[in-house]
């Protein structure tokens, strides 16, 4: 059962709260390289939020799929910095 | 006692993420908006890793066995942040710098590839509005 009070599910809530923030410099973006940077933030605070879940419900596969998660949103921004800059993917 | 010590560190951590996404929103530039976004998140990311890790060496210590799996993945979880995050931020920026975008309010561009770019943007320089 989920506890609304645990304080690892209260600092969920305020990193929901700051990927809502950074999800707006996205939306806003001037240019593509702003959405890139916003998407970073993004994916680097839902892994920490996937580690304090996991801490909060104390199952341990949320902090494997963040460990997976990791390596993929890097591998993931690496390709589209690649795209950006004009090289052959 | 150890409580306070994961307070804190989930204080630490929730202040400088919070911080990362006030000054993506806030920055002018790709640049400056990269010194926020990643830096602070790598630095908070490792005060709430280190506050799960405490807390499953803490469980751990109390009897319960099998939390020490918990430690020793967000451990590799913190590991992959700290790898993978300043690459991706220089990958970033070179992306951004070879695509063409320029700075707010820069003059000169010490990186332009070629002698005769660098003059050129010495030559015929445009000093944008300063707000």
């Amino acid at each position: 059962m989920i506890d609304l009070y645990d304080p690892f599910m209260i600092s969920l809530i305020v990193l929901s709260i700051s990927v809502l923030i950074a999800l707006v410099r996205v939306i806003l973006g001037p240019t593509a390289p702003d959405r890139i940077v916003g998407l970073d933030t993004v994916n680097t605070i839902v892994v920490v939020s996937m580690l304090a879940f996991g801490a909060a419900t104390m199952e341990i596969i949320y902090i494997d799929v963040a460990i997976v998660y990791a390596v993929l949103s890097y591998i993931t921004t690496l390709y589209v910095a690649k795209y950006l800059e004009g090289g052959e993917i | 006692m150890i409580e306070w010590i994961i307070y804190i560190f989930l204080g630490i951590g929730l202040f400088f993420n919070l911080l990362a996404s006030l000054g993506l929103l806030r920055f002018p530039d790709v640049y400056t908006r990269l010194h926020a976004g990643t830096k602070c998140t790598t630095f908070g990311a490792i005060f709430l890793a280190g506050a799960v890790i405490i807390y499953g060496a803490w469980r751990w210590y109390d009897g319960d066995t099998a939390m020490v799996n918990m430690a020793i993945h967000a451990a590799i979880a913190l590991v992959a942040i700290l790898v993978t995050n300043p690459t991706g931020a220089h990958a970033i920026a070179r992306a951004a710098h070879r695509s063409g975008v320029k700075p707010s309010r820069a003059l000169v561009d010490d990186l332009a590839p070629g002698e005769e770019a660098a003059e050129a943007d010495m030559a015929d320089v445009e000093v944008d509005d300063v707000e």
